[in-house]
């Protein structure tokens, strides 16, 4: 297996997937250097979820190749997909916080369940986790469904920091956020990110939260990447969905499924 | 003629997608079992669903016993009083509740009250990507979810069935000496005589049957919901009519079995 500097973190190729009638994935090419923030832009229904879903393994591909840190992905199951899995963190759009836990105990979670760490240990690192992500210690016996939206996120950032993963994915992490909670995740997402080292693929339609947090932005439409360039170049790529796109134009080549009388 | 056709591709399209189902569940099961025995094992969850599905039942189940061992006292008494058989009501109390009725009715409550209470947790866990979550955590749903409650499941309701024996004889023991007027003594005598192990033991195993495929139903219908709040309902539902609907069925089953 070689692994060198150059191999990418994560190498997406040709990935498929169909649901019934619905081809949701059409010939997904992307490559992700490690320690690089990746985000993916597209609107609704595009394929966007469905390829980290895919990547995170929630998924299985109709055909493709999904390589981490050069190795193969798609097959895997059981203790090698743990193995996996293990490396990596995940922030998801509604937090999936689990409910019947307190909030520490969220936290805690990967840290006990995937590394055996003792009760004590694990609600330590839990604190510390949750500080940085400004998270108060007087939090952390509360039940999760106390906390609003934007804490609820928060914790759900701790939680996929706490074990220090290699890989971050963050699902539409500023959606249902007002524009100030908005503009602390994509802060606390940059530094957690930054000092981990980790790679870092997020999934959104929020520009401003792309622009911020991105190194390269890709543009997915119907099932594949029309565009994949640098952040501070999107605005002069002259490809005309992604200017309808990021200019949030109504006219324009993307032609949305909308009923008009 | 066309309507015909159609007639024809309704049934074979309704038994393609009960084979479908049916092979979905089957793969299910045996995820599931192969989680329930191989290490390793969530045993404080577990104990925690020990206590939730068996302790938490008991009133329920209770009740249900000492009434229903009261009723068939009454009634075994009418019946056998047309052929001159009202002795008979304490043997036939202890051997309709042992072999049948304690096994079954406590299935059928617990179905109810279990089976839609795990299918409603799973099914939101599944649609809030709770499950998801537990996935990218390097934690296998299957062992942290399904195999605990299973395993709870299966032990715990031959206990609550125990224990529903024995309230549902004491329910017909209370009709019979103080509605009927029948002798305690006697009755009490010819209870205890007329028992046999074998009937306790089937019962027990039926009991353990049941269990299972409660807390598999409620597991089953739980983590393939999907849909929002509208298919937690709906898996709800399916849970509890399937549930009741194999303990039935596998009611006969296992009667048929220890028969032979």
């Amino acid at each position: 297996m070689a692994q060198t500097q150059d191999t990418p973190k994560i190498a997406v190729s040709g990935l498929y997937k169909r649901f019934g009638g619905n081809q949701v994935l059409a010939g997904i090419d992307l490559e992700i250097g490690r320690g690089k923030s990746v985000v993916i832009i597209g609107g609704s229904g595009s394929g966007k979820s469905v390829t980290l879903k895919c990547i995170l393994g929630l998924i299985k591909p109709d055909s493709g190749s999904i390589r981490i840190d050069g190795r193969e992905s798609t097959g895997l199951s059981g203790t090698e997909r743990e193995q996996v899995l293990a490396r990596v963190g995940m922030l998801f759009q509604a937090a999936a916080l689990f409910d019947s836990m307190s909030v520490w105990e969220n936290v805690a979670f990967g840290l006990m369940q995937r590394q055996r760490m003792p009760a004590e240990l694990a609600r330590e690192k839990a604190l510390a986790a949750m500080a940085k992500v400004g998270l108060e210690a007087g939090l952390a016996d509360l039940n999760p469904a106390e906390l609003s939206g934007g804490m609820q996120k928060r914790v759900g950032l701790a939680r996929a920091i706490a074990p220090e993963p290699e890989i971050l994915f963050f699902d539409e992490p500023t959606t249902g956020l007002d524009p100030i909670m908005s503009g602390i995740i994509n802060e606390l997402i940059i530094e957690r990110v930054r000092e981990l080292g980790a790679t870092a693929l997020t999934i959104t339609h929020d520009m401003k939260s792309a622009r911020r947090i991105a190194d390269t932005i890709a543009m997915i439409y119907q099932g594949r990447i029309i565009w994949c360039g640098p952040a501070d170049s999107i605005d002069e790529c002259g490809e005309p969905h992604v200017e309808q796109f990021i200019r949030a134009k109504s006219e324009g080549p993307i032609a949305l499924d909308v009923l008009r009388a | 003629m066309m309507s015909r056709w159609n007639f024809l591709a309704a049934i074979g399209r309704i038994f393609i997608s009960f084979l479908n189902s049916t092979g979905h569940l089957i793969l299910f099961t045996a995820t599931a079992l192969r989680h329930v025995v191989l290490p390793p094992f969530f045993l404080r969850i577990t104990f925690q669903q020990m206590l939730r599905i068996g302790y938490f039942s008991l009133p329920v189940v209770g009740l249900t016993a000492i009434f229903t061992g009261a009723v068939l006292a009454l009634q075994i008494y009418i019946g056998g009083s047309r052929f001159n058989a009202e002795g008979f009501v304490g043997q036939v109390v202890v051997i309709s509740m042992v072999r049948e009725l304690g096994p079954v009715l406590a299935a059928l409550m617990l179905a109810g009250r279990v089976s839609s209470a795990i299918a409603a947790e799973i099914g939101t866990m599944r649609v809030t990507e709770q499950i998801d979550a537990l996935t990218t955590l390097a934690t296998n749903p299957f062992k942290y979810l399904v195999a605990p409650r299973l395993i709870a499941a299966t032990l715990t309701l031959p206990l609550l069935v125990l224990v529903a024996d024995i309230i549902g004889v004491m329910g017909g023991f209370l009709a019979a000496t103080q509605r009927l007027g029948l002798n305690a003594g006697i009755y009490m005598k010819t209870t205890l005589d007329v028992l046999q192990l074998e009937d306790v033991t089937s019962g027990l195993t039926k009991a353990a049957v049941f269990g299972f495929l409660i807390a598999l139903m409620g597991c089953y219908h739980g983590y393939n919901s999907k849909g929002g709040a509208q298919g937690v309902g709906a898996a709800t539902t399916d849970a509890v009519v399937s549930a009741s609907i194999l303990i039935l069925l596998f009611n006969y089953v296992l009667t048929d079995f220890f028969f032979s």
